[in-house]
């Protein structure tokens, strides 16, 4: 069974990559930009099912961003609060019945899936007539989520002819998809910057102490060297 | 001295102390680099106190909030990131130092007569550190935790007659929940780490009565100068004191170059699975224990059969304390026995093999390397005996090389 859909979804990448579609290696930039670019692709496209549960909104302001743009972009209009984390606008027991699965929290899903997995299973779904939602997915078979993205990547069959193409370049889109991913890449670790920006200044204090430690370690051992000589 | 000095020393024996643990506690002056590894181990384990009390300070242990409160910490905490990673990270790094410090015990034959206890005593502390990190590690709740919980205290079900209820004892119940982390943040917390204290005081108390092992594997007393002190032999303080700065500066630089740029160090020190949230109805794939555990894991299902496997993991696990009297020959440091240098080195290739190969799916292709590297670690330790009783030595000199 499982060696069967191994099978099918290799040769449907095969197939996919040997039509010329866009395959490129994901473009993850990851700088404050391009996850506030994330996040506002995020919110318009998926925080409607899924929350980010640890990232609190007013988080976003280490950002760059101010309480007004996070107001405006980011937060779904009812029930959020700035102050709380990222919550769906849909309500998760409607969306247990609908889906099957109520759409996961998705703060740490990077962490745990790693963000190669993530781009490629968001670029990987391909229509399906059989599935309930109509779509299935290379990367993770028989999975509950439609291709929601699906109107601005285009939609492919299982073999990976397009059937429909996107209202965006395969170029803007596959950039776009890496940006959702920087951002749950940063929700999922948003110590990252403060991390990178002190690093270096951590870093180098303790280097310098090393460097203090070795001089004087150099001095107090003089003697230790001079008795070697004379074999004491 | 200062008059408070002598109030004080009236009182308390603080120069007597300074005096036989620092300023006249000879040790050999050819310590190398494996020599840093007991201080800097010293440094890790009092961080780790640090980090952890600050960490239980907004810890939650119910199986409701326990990775909630985790996760509050890692978000909300101000600096609640850098002391959850030093703990996390602390402990792959431990491990690390605690494997270099007993693999110069090896090497230079450390564990040998008049030092038996100070070995048993050290190689004690290493089991109690990895139920230490066993408990540490389940109290987070990633799933990862809940289902590490459940099969390492499986294995106690293998006792037999009591074993069925010395797991529900473990656990608190029939299975790992909120009374499982009360009881694992009491032990992790209390009295596990205090155990670890008072073996790590016998431990420096054990060596200060020995005095220090060197890679010569000569014995500096036999040489002393006219002041009766050994002339290979330097006092602790100030020599050794300024050495280990200048380690414990390095150490701290690699300690955070790892927490600021690599925290997760790519899934080895933090497993991806301690990202989702503990699920008894969601089994993970694989459960395979962090890769400092993983020697023993890996010798566990190199042979299908529970009693077995569990058999000669306890094995592995015991046979070292052994050491001591299973090495027959006259010479200590593998410097002057090319036969057991080699020996060592194999069974360090097979201890981070077993390591490797223990993080690895279950799958038939592993089994060969599991037994291969079962019977490897576990033929060191038969083979000594005899090996050690007939292989050729070079001749050992009598002052220590620098």
């Amino acid at each position: 069974m499982t060696k069967k859909a191994l099978v099918s979804a290799a040769a449907g990448i095969a197939a996919w990559l040997a039509t010329g579609c866009a395959f490129a290696a994901p473009q993850f930039s990851f700088s404050k930009p391009s996850v506030i670019a994330g996040a506002k692709l995020f919110a318009e496209h998926c925080s409607a099912c899924h929350s980010v549960g640890s990232l609190r909104y007013n988080r976003l302001v280490e950002l760059g961003m101010t309480e007004a743009q996070i107001k405006k972009d980011i937060m779904t209009p009812d029930g959020a609060n700035y102050l709380q984390g990222m919550t769906p606008t849909m309500n998760m027991a409607e969306a247990k019945q609908w889906f099957g699965i109520a759409p996961p929290n998705l703060s740490h899903i990077v962490r745990a899936q790693g963000k190669t997995w993530v781009y490629t299973y968001l670029t990987s779904f391909y229509w399906d007539p059989q599935r309930p939602s109509g779509w299935n997915n290379h990367l993770f078979p028989n999975v509950a989520m439609p291709d929601i993205l699906s109107p601005w990547g285009g939609t492919y069959a299982k073999d990976g002819t397009l059937m429909q193409p996107g209202l965006e370049s395969q170029a803007v889109y596959h950039k776009q998809v890496a940006e959702i991913v920087d951002f749950l890449r940063y929700a999922s670790d948003p110590s990252i910057f403060k991390r990178r920006a002190d690093g270096p200044y951590v870093l180098g204090v303790l280097i310098l102490l090393s460097l203090f430690a070795y001089l004087l370690k150099k001095e107090y051992w003089k003697d230790v060297h001079k008795n070697d000589k004379t074999g004491k | 001295m200062s008059r408070f000095g002598d109030w004080l020393n009236e009182r308390f024996p603080a120069r007597e102390l300074m005096r036989e643990h620092m300023t006249e506690y000879y040790a050999p002056k050819n310590f190398n680099i494996f020599y840093y590894t007991g201080s800097l181990l010293l440094l890790m384990i009092a961080l780790q106190l640090v980090s952890g009390f600050l960490l239980m300070a907004h810890y939650v242990p119910t199986s409701a909030d326990a990775f909630n409160s985790v996760q509050g910490i890692m978000y909300d905490t101000k600096w609640g990131w850098l002391i959850r990673y030093m703990h996390v990270d602390g402990v792959s790094l431990i491990f690390i130092l605690l494997y270099l410090h007993i693999g110069r015990g090896l090497l230079y034959g450390s564990y040998r007569k008049p030092r038996e206890l100070l070995w048993i005593i050290g190689y004690l502390t290493y089991i109690m550190m990895m139920g230490e990190a066993f408990f540490g590690y389940v109290l987070p709740f990633g799933n990862l935790s809940y289902w590490a919980g459940q099969v390492i205290t499986s294995i106690i079900h293998a006792v037999p007659f009591v074993g069925p209820g010395l797991t529900t004892l473990a656990r608190g119940g029939p299975g790992v929940g909120t009374a499982t982390l009360e009881r694992f943040l009491a032990l992790h917390a209390v009295l596990w780490f205090l155990i670890i204290a008072a073996l790590i005081v016998m431990h420096i108390l054990a060596l200060h009565q020995v005095g220090s092992n060197n890679p010569d594997g000569i014995e500096i007393k036999k040489t002393k100068g006219a002041d009766g002190h050994p002339l290979d032999g330097i006092p602790f303080h100030p020599y050794y004191t300024v050495k280990d700065i200048f380690g414990v500066g390095v150490w701290l630089t690699v300690f955070a170059a790892i927490i600021f740029y690599a925290p997760t160090m790519h899934g080895v020190f933090l497993e991806r699975t301690t990202f989702f949230r503990a699920n008894p109805m969601v089994s993970l794939p694989d459960v395979t224990p962090p890769w400092y555990l993983a020697p023993y894991y890996a010798m566990l299902r190199a042979i299908p059969n529970k009693y077995l496997g569990i058999g000669l993991m306890a094995l592995a696990i015991t046979l070292p304390f052994l050491l001591p009297w299973l090495d027959r020959n006259p010479v200590r440091s593998s410097r002057y026995r090319p036969v057991y240098r080699v020996m060592i080195i194999i069974m360090a290739i097979t201890f981070f093999t077993l390591a490797w190969v223990g993080e690895q799916p279950p799958l038939p292709k592993y089994f060969i390397v599991e037994r291969m590297g079962a019977v490897l670690y576990i033929g060191f330790y038969l083979l000594l005996p005899i090996i050690s009783s007939i292989e050729p030595t070079r001749k050992v000199p009598e002052r220590v090389r620098s």
